[in-house]
């Protein structure tokens, strides 16, 4: 949990860290309104610059509205998360760059906070660790009334032995984070079954809306991109695009563009919204709503990560981490402690003067 | 300080202040989640309660 709590702190601010670190072309400077470039070209031209790669996403940046993504890998069928962003212009169609993340420091953190560098199973485990993180909340809340029965709320003995200074903090900071440590911790376990998830989806959600496609050979001719993301748009008013599957990924049939569209508000824009173009075609085949697991997942993940509410919200989300490390570290005192004679806990929370006195004379 | 000479408090009294701050941090977590701007502001401040309480229980002159 230390290591999460210590690899999570950076990733608050990955992309302030990213762009401290890493130089990056900016995108050309344009007038508010300047129509957005035929996405036909922006395709062509970052496959020109990646020779033998095939496109599996077209992304939105949803922090730079100038710049966008086509996320490119080795074949049609090969692991999406080893792909390689190519950043593009969105108003001129222009390639900016396609640096390699994985020599990062906030890509190594990534890897440490999410998997630990052992893909599926790595997730599971700190899955896994996070349910036990919640249990040991929970069982803080019971144990927090006994040890407080004589203290008033926020009592901190500062002028007692370590293990009552640290039996204090940790009350204290474990009591006043509680709702916040909760629901980090719950809501990062949920993010470890994003596979799972999307699985789920692609065998349920995404099968029944492609069904009547399942043995159509794959189309031999892709119709335009930049018109079967006009036809979703049209269709979905309100929304707008987040990111386009490309058929044969994860995300998609053999045979559909899936365009994903979000909302405007901060809840909606987690929101997305699938809507499934033949790509042969171009035509609008299907739209639904996610499912509620994948809504689920969705919301949960800004509540992980803090980065709903700008940068003052990133900064106590920091703030709390680092009180969760207090909380953490004091905690494993206090277990480590827990049974050195005369000093142990339970005599600390009944009878402090007690422990005073052993302490001084040990 | 007649709260300090009270023998033992009750699951009310030790309960009260720490659901008063885990309500105040569920709004927080949820404000910024609704709406921009002035829920963002709720979010901030009542996220920021547990940080000031903290330091404000460690450095204030301890009665004891």
């Amino acid at each position: 949990m230390l290591m999460l709590c210590i690899t999570g702190l950076p990733l608050i601010f990955h992309e302030e860290i990213d762009e401290l670190l890493h130089s990056q072309v900016k995108p050309a400077e344009v007038p508010a309104g300047t129509p957005s470039a035929n996405l036909d070209q922006v395709l062509a031209n970052a496959l020109k610059e990646t020779p033998g790669e095939v496109p599996h996403f077209l992304v939105w940046d949803r922090d730079d509205p100038n710049a966008m993504f086509v996320s490119v890998g080795k074949s049609i069928t090969s692991d999406p998360s080893k792909n390689r962003f190519v950043r593009m212009d969105a108003h001129t169609a222009a390639f900016l760059d396609a640096p390699d993340v994985t020599g990062r420091f906030t890509y190594i953190m990534l890897k440490l906070h999410t998997d630990m560098f052992a893909g599926l199973p790595g997730k599971l485990f700190l899955g896994l660790m996070g349910i036990l993180f919640c249990v040991a909340i929970i069982s803080g809340i019971v144990v927090y009334a006994p040890s407080m029965r004589k203290l008033n709320f926020g009592a901190y003995r500062s002028k007692r032995t370590r293990i009552v200074r640290w039996l204090d903090l940790h009350n204290m900071a474990g009591i006043l984070l509680v709702m916040w440590t909760l629901v980090v911790g719950f809501t990062g376990v949920i993010n470890t079954w994003a596979d799972l998830v999307v699985k789920m989806w692609q065998f349920g959600q995404l099968a029944e809306m492609t069904a009547q496609y399942r043995d159509r050979a794959p189309p031999a001719h892709l119709a335009s991109l930049h018109s079967a993301v006009d036809i979703a748009t049209k269709a979905v008013p309100g929304m707008t695009p987040s990111f386009v599957a490309f058929p044969g990924t994860i995300f998609s049939s053999k045979s559909h563009y899936a365009v994903f569209l979000r909302g405007n508000t901060p809840v909606t824009s987690r929101l997305l919204k699938p809507a499934l173009i033949d790509a042969e075609t171009g035509q609008l085949t299907d739209t639904r709503d996610m499912p509620w697991y994948v809504s689920t997942l969705f919301i949960s993940q800004p509540l992980h990560f803090g980065d709903y509410g700008g940068m003052p919200l990133k900064v106590l989300w920091a703030l709390l981490d680092v009180l969760t490390i207090v909380v953490l570290v004091t905690g494993v005192y206090l277990w480590l402690r827990r049974r050195k004679s005369g000093v142990s806990v339970e005599r600390a929370i009944a009878r402090p003067a007690a422990v005073e006195a052993s302490a001084a004379a040990s | 300080m007649i709260a300090m000479k009270r023998p033992h408090q009750t699951l009310r009294q030790i309960f009260a202040a720490p659901i008063v701050i885990g309500v105040l941090s569920t709004v927080g977590l949820l404000a910024a989640l609704i709406g921009d701007n002035v829920w963002d502001a709720v979010s901030w401040v009542s996220l920021a309660i547990p940080c000031v309480l903290f330091v404000f229980f460690v450095y204030r002159r301890a009665p004891n």
